[in-house]
């Protein structure tokens, strides 16, 4: 177990300059998550237009781990179609737990770089936190 | 090493490459051999139901699961066994005090005073009682450091005040309230007071009498002993009053199809066949304890506590939370620019055990303003040897962060 695997210089550059840090004006879904054992927490936001995530957008409080992967979940999603982003969501989700996946799936290669919290069980769940987020997002979408 | 550190075989170990130090008493202490062979001596001796039967190994059983709780009102200095019932733990005996004590009595117009620094199992039974009974919740104010000035709390007690739930100590910021005489302060206007001794049996001397406490509630896994056996003090005349909260086997005297009546104090609060190994390995790190005496443990601890603050403050970068004087055995602090998970992270590659997060204590996270903190907390078995090794690491991390930053 190396540091240097969890701590990748990307993840580092999105924690420090995360994409899509902000709020949607208008005709957005909002969803606020929250890691009730850490208290990280991310309020997610995204719009849907003709079954596209056409924006997406969040704030958040919590470690490099929890921010980094909302930066690059949020770069990810965009022009997908919720379906799309809920086979990412389970992508994600197989990553975590230390599967074989195909890695290309990912349109952000970014996303990568989270494959190391893998071996840190213990901040797992700062990884999945803003893919929770979306997945609950995309349900709240499809109910309304 | 010190020399209790060889009584705890959990500590001889690498973890990631390192020794491993541990420093997260505060979440759940280590148990040494003696409790860990008495446990074990219980399972394969004389493992047995409790009262009930006639046979020798249920007779052993009940002998040393009385008899810990003999040990048990000794140790905190209570009247009678009758005040001593056995719990899961802390969070268990405090629900317990405000099922069965706090909402048959209170009603619209009477207060629970509370301060914002409690953990949340001393916070949410008391919202849940208030809810359910038209009761308010009044918070007592925290001075800058987190302690209490006793002339506020004075104004903050009136006759509305049926109950006051109180840390003995903070488990985010190592205060230790004036429990004696906040209990003056609440007897004299009728009210009862409810301690959270989760932090501050296992560190110190804790004398119901001396303190007048109505109820105190602590955990066994904190001070030496096993998880999932706590206990709840409670004045006897308080508890006779109280009706048990939970029905079935053990707890009952006569029973009829439509009728029945409880035993008496304290087996009728403790319904079920009760947690007998964890009251026996408790019983066994209560002697352990007392072998080693809790006034030489509480100095040790603030030793340690005043060593970690004063090489924490010759840090850059370094926020310690809490006061700085009179703390117990734990400090907590973040350091600029690092999230605490991502410090306890480097820590944990460093094989140093620390806690990262908001401690159970959401609204105090708030008062000082952030989502959460480190914290390192230290027992017996530490010594400064420790904080040398956790200093470093810190310097590790400072480094390790500064580097992919750039």
């Amino acid at each position: 177990m190396s540091l240097d695997d969890l701590y990748q210089r990307v993840i580092m550059d999105h924690y420090q300059r995360p994409r899509n840090k902000g709020r949607i004006e208008e005709g957005a879904v909002t969803v606020d998550l929250n890691n009730p054992t850490c208290g990280d927490r991310i309020s997610l936001q995204m719009r849907v237009e003709d079954g596209k995530i056409d924006e997406a957008r969040f704030l958040g409080e919590g470690c490099s781990i929890s921010l980094a992967s909302a930066s690059m979940m949020t770069e990810a999603v965009k022009g997908l179609t919720v379906d799309q982003a809920l086979e990412l969501v389970d992508l994600f989700s197989k990553m975590m737990q230390g599967e074989a996946i195909d890695i290309e799936k990912f349109p952000v290669e970014d996303i990568e770089a989270l494959s190391g919290v893998a071996k840190f069980p213990a901040r797992i769940k700062c990884a999945t936190l803003a893919w929770k987020a979306l997945e609950k997002g995309i349900k709240q979408q499809k109910r309304a | 090493m010190n020399r209790y550190w060889n009584d705890f075989p959990i500590l001889n170990q690498e973890v990631n490459g390192h020794p491993l130090v541990y420093l997260d008493s505060s979440a759940t202490s280590q148990k040494p051999f003696q409790v860990i062979e008495t446990v074990e001596a219980y399972y394969k001796g004389y493992n047995s139901n409790v009262h009930r039967g006639v046979h020798t190994l249920g007779t052993k059983a009940t002998d040393a699961y009385e008899g810990a709780r003999e040990k048990v009102r000794r140790f905190i200095n209570a009247r009678s066994i009758k005040e001593i019932v056995f719990t899961r733990g802390t969070t268990t005996a405090i629900n317990l005090v405000a099922a069965s004590y706090a909402l048959p009595r209170l009603q619209q117009g009477d207060e629970i005073l509370l301060t914002p620094a409690e953990h949340h199992s001393n916070l949410i039974p008391w919202q849940q009682a208030a809810k359910r009974t038209g009761a308010a919740l009044k918070y007592l104010p925290l001075e800058e450091d987190g302690t209490l000035d006793l002339e506020k709390v004075k104004e903050t007690v009136t006759p509305k005040t049926k109950i006051i739930a109180i840390q003995h100590v903070s488990n985010v910021l190592g205060t230790v309230h004036p429990i004696k005489e906040i209990a003056e302060l609440v007897h004299k206007h009728g009210g009862v007071i409810v301690v959270d001794g989760a932090q501050s049996v296992p560190h110190m001397k804790v004398d119901v009498r001396d303190l007048d406490v109505d109820f105190l509630a602590f955990s066994g896994h904190k001070m030496c002993g096993p998880t999932g056996i706590g206990v709840l003090y409670g004045r006897e005349e308080l508890l006779e009053a109280m009706e048990p909260i939970e029905f079935g086997g053990e707890m009952i005297d006569h029973v009829d199809l439509f009728e029945s009546t409880w035993k008496e104090l304290p087996w009728k609060f403790e319904g079920g066949t009760p947690i007998i190994a964890g009251a026996i390995g408790l019983g066994a790190a209560i002697d352990y304890l007392e072998s080693i005496g809790m006034d030489q443990i509480e100095e040790h601890d603030r030793k340690l506590a005043r060593y970690a603050v004063e090489q924490l403050s010759k840090m850059d970068g370094i926020t310690i939370y809490g006061p700085k004087e009179n703390r117990t055995g734990l400090v907590t602090f973040n350091l600029d620019g690092v999230h605490p998970h991502d410090v306890a992270t480097v820590l944990d590659a460093e094989g140093i055990a620390v806690r990262a997060g908001h401690h159970c204590c959401q609204p105090l996270m708030r008062w000082l303003n952030v989502t959460a903190t480190a914290r390192a907390s230290f027992y017996l078995y530490n010594d400064e040897t420790d904080i040398d090794r956790l200093i470093k690491g810190l310097q590790k991390t400072k480094e390790y962060f500064g580097h992919v930053f750039r």
